[in-house]
């Protein structure tokens, strides 16, 4: 899950990182009050998930109660790379004498932790690593062993960050690594990580990952999961709990697996269709969960034709034929359905289907004449 | 010959009291798997379908002379289960369990190539491992596996390793060992283990290596292959058609900003001779071709 930067400052406020003072703001009148409070110059900050609304014109200075009122306004409904701001935040402005960056994610190929710091934040890391590779100072660290302050130490001598900023510096990134570790984050991102004319570092932003497997030990994580998505699909599968993702082709997807599901979307693709979702029914494929997907995926307008793709494991085929009898008597599909059922008791659920096989209930024997079939369809 | 596990590999189950422990134990047993303990803490001395249950896995060891388990535990009992396996003189531990967090299973591998440098770890979620005929820990179907060789296959997908066994199997190519080690950021057992593996072990000719989207394994198997496989290689990569950004499914398979494509994985093992294949039934194809060639 991807915080928005006022879920992620407030997140690294509970493991003692400082950050601005500031607070959220989900309309002009609240954008006022919250100025009001902090105190003047603020910075309005659209909060999208989203990187370049600085350039978008979604963060603004504001020196007084009329431009927070007029930035506030323009600002909300404002539409950035397909987000729209729905929500502000608004923080103390801060005088910048230095931009750092610092960040802790998983090194995957090492299975070790990477930390990244640089003397030279405040612009897009990814540039510095390809213009200038030897301005970031990376760090592995071992998860058993973790990061300690003598460690931190040299890593900020070796990155070169002023003298002033130095032993702060070393004390805020053991506490990030906390909050990477005990916070249970993908990526906890500080761009820029600031040092202030009279000396004081913090945090002027927050990227943040949570990593939704430690859901079940972060029960404080519910107040984030607000406005997770925009697509009205993708929001009534989750209501229904299925693993969905929106695409925007005219195929809809069911599959067993989310490797299955994703190679029946790379299937449809080099048969010249496109596919409309991703969406993976795992190991469930009782007729609840067919309902819920078909229904799911015949409520997008722009399907024209469904494909199930079933490889039976621990799911028994029988059992999925009989889930997508019943979940057509329950809810009506204008699509045509292909389906295409192969492994556990592939047999006894082909024949449970025969009888009720039709021109918009169709069987093929292979993925790839399953695909074909659907994309004829979807395209016609 | 088989990779990992063979005939004679006697089978601990942590977690057999479960419900999922019960059904795929009791599944791998009636396969002709040597299941021979469950091993769940305060349910020791009763049995599971007369497989004898323990309180630890030092006590199943001692008693049985196991030499793997077959994990199946909820996610947050997972990493002590792991450890306690090592600890309990277990060398090969498959975990199916899934939804284990990322940093749980950073500290849990690094722990065990620390303290346990021996002990091999297959997962966690994945479907586990199939030697046909021989030997089967996790969740696959046996019959869908075909006995006798000559073709290896490492999967990083759960229904996709069916997929690629179903493949085969049609067309009558036999199996030696099908590995599949899971779809999480970090797994125990990488490609270039089964790689590895499969090079060395006579009875297999030939691999097959499935591969999704997210990381870099494909691509440190590319460069593995290059240099050290004399076997045919042939792959499939799912995830061609997958946006950047979004998890398809599994914790590890996402694309992050230009990292993780199928496009580069793909280019990565054709670079290094392998076959790669458009999809499931193409890559099944060639390596029935491989296979006759031989």
């Amino acid at each position: 899950m991807d915080l928005f930067e006022y879920q992620g400052k407030q997140y690294f406020a509970r493991f003692g990182i400082a950050v601005s003072p500031g607070d959220v703001a989900d309309t002009v009148d609240e954008a006022v009050a919250v100025a009001e409070r902090i105190g003047y110059p603020v910075v309005v900050k659209a909060q999208v998930k989203v990187g370049g609304r600085g350039k978008a014109g979604g963060v603004k200075l504001a020196a007084n109660v009329d431009e927070v009122r007029t930035h506030a306004g323009n600002i909300l409904g404002l539409d950035i790379k397909g987000h729209v701001v729905r929500r502000l935040w608004i923080e103390r402005s801060s005088d910048i004498a230095k931009e750092y960056y610092a960040s802790f994610t998983l090194d995957r190929p090492n299975k070790t932790h990477l930390g990244m710091l640089s003397a030279q934040g405040g612009v897009e890391i990814e540039v510095v690593a390809e213009e200038n590779p030897d301005a970031i100072a990376f760090l592995s660290i071992d998860p058993v062993r973790g990061l300690d302050l003598a460690t931190a130490r040299r890593w900020v001598n070796e990155a070169e960050l002023d003298e002033a900023a130095r032993e702060q510096t070393a004390e805020l990134l053991v506490k990030l690594y906390d909050c990477y570790t005990t916070g249970d984050c993908d990526l906890a991102e500080i761009n820029p990580l600031i040092l202030t004319p009279d000396n004081k570092v913090h945090a002027l932003d927050a990227k943040v990952t949570l990593d939704d497997n430690a859901s079940f030990r972060h029960p404080e994580w519910e107040e984030f999961r607000v406005n997770e998505t925009e697509d009205p699909r993708e929001i009534m599968a989750k209501e229904k709990g299925l693993n969905y993702i929106g695409l925007d082709g005219t195929v809809g997807i069911i599959a067993n697996g989310a490797g299955l599901a994703m190679s029946t979307l790379d299937v449809v693709n080099q048969v010249g269709g496109t596919a409309a979702n991703f969406l993976d029914i795992g190991g469930g494929a009782n007729a609840d969960v067919m309902a819920a997907a078909l229904e799911v995926i015949s409520a997008d307008p722009k399907v024209k034709a469904i494909f199930v793709n079933i490889f039976g494991g621990i799911t028994r085929v029988d059992e999925v034929a009989k889930g997508v009898i019943e979940a057509l008597s329950r809810v009506s599909i204008s699509s045509p359905i292909v389906l295409r059922l192969d492994g556990t008791n592939a047999v006894e659920g082909r024949a449970i289907l025969a009888p009720h096989l039709n021109a918009a209930l169709i069987t093929e024997p292979t993925m790839l004449d399953a695909a074909r079939r659907v994309v004829a369809l979807a395209n016609a | 010959m088989s990779i990992f596990v063979d005939e004679n590999t006697k089978v601990i189950v942590q977690g057999l009291t479960g419900g999922q422990g019960r059904f795929h134990g009791l599944r791998n047993r009636d396969y002709g798997t040597k299941i021979v303990a469950g091993v769940t803490p305060g349910k020791g001395g009763s049995d599971v379908d007369g497989v004898p249950v323990f309180n630890s896995v030092v006590e199943a060891v001692a008693a049985t002379g196991a030499t793997a388990s077959f994990i199946s535990v909820p996610p947050k009992f997972a990493s002590a289960a792991i450890l306690e396996a090592a600890a309990g003189a277990i060398t090969f531990i498959v975990c199916i369990t899934e939804g284990i967090p990322a940093h749980d299973e950073a500290v849990t591998f690094n722990r065990l190539v620390e303290e346990f440098p021996g002990v091999r770890l297959l997962g966690p979620n994945c479907p586990g491992i199939i030697s046909p005929g021989k030997c089967n820990i996790g969740i696959t179907s046996g019959d869908i596996a075909l006995a006798g060789g000559p073709v290896g296959i490492v999967s990083r997908s759960g229904t996709l390793t069916y997929q690629a066994l179903h493949e085969l199997t049609q067309q009558g190519v036999g199996q030696t060992t099908c590995v599949g080690i899971g779809g999480d950021p970090v797994p125990g057992t990488n490609f270039v283990d089964c790689l590895a593996a499969f090079e060395a072990d006579p009875e297999t000719k030939a691999v097959m290596m499935i591969g999704e989207i997210g990381g870099s394994e494909e691509e440190r198997a590319a460069e593995w292959i290059k240099h050290n496989m004399t076997k045919p290689v042939v792959s499939y990569i799912a995830g061609v058609t997958a946006p950047a950004g979004r998890k398809m499914g599994h914790a590890g398979a996402i694309i992050s900003g230009s990292k993780g494509t199928a496009q580069a994985k793909m280019d990565a093992l054709a670079g290094a001779g392998v076959y790669v294949c458009l999809n499931p039934t193409e890559a099944g194809q060639k390596m029935v071709e491989i296979v006759k060639a031989l």
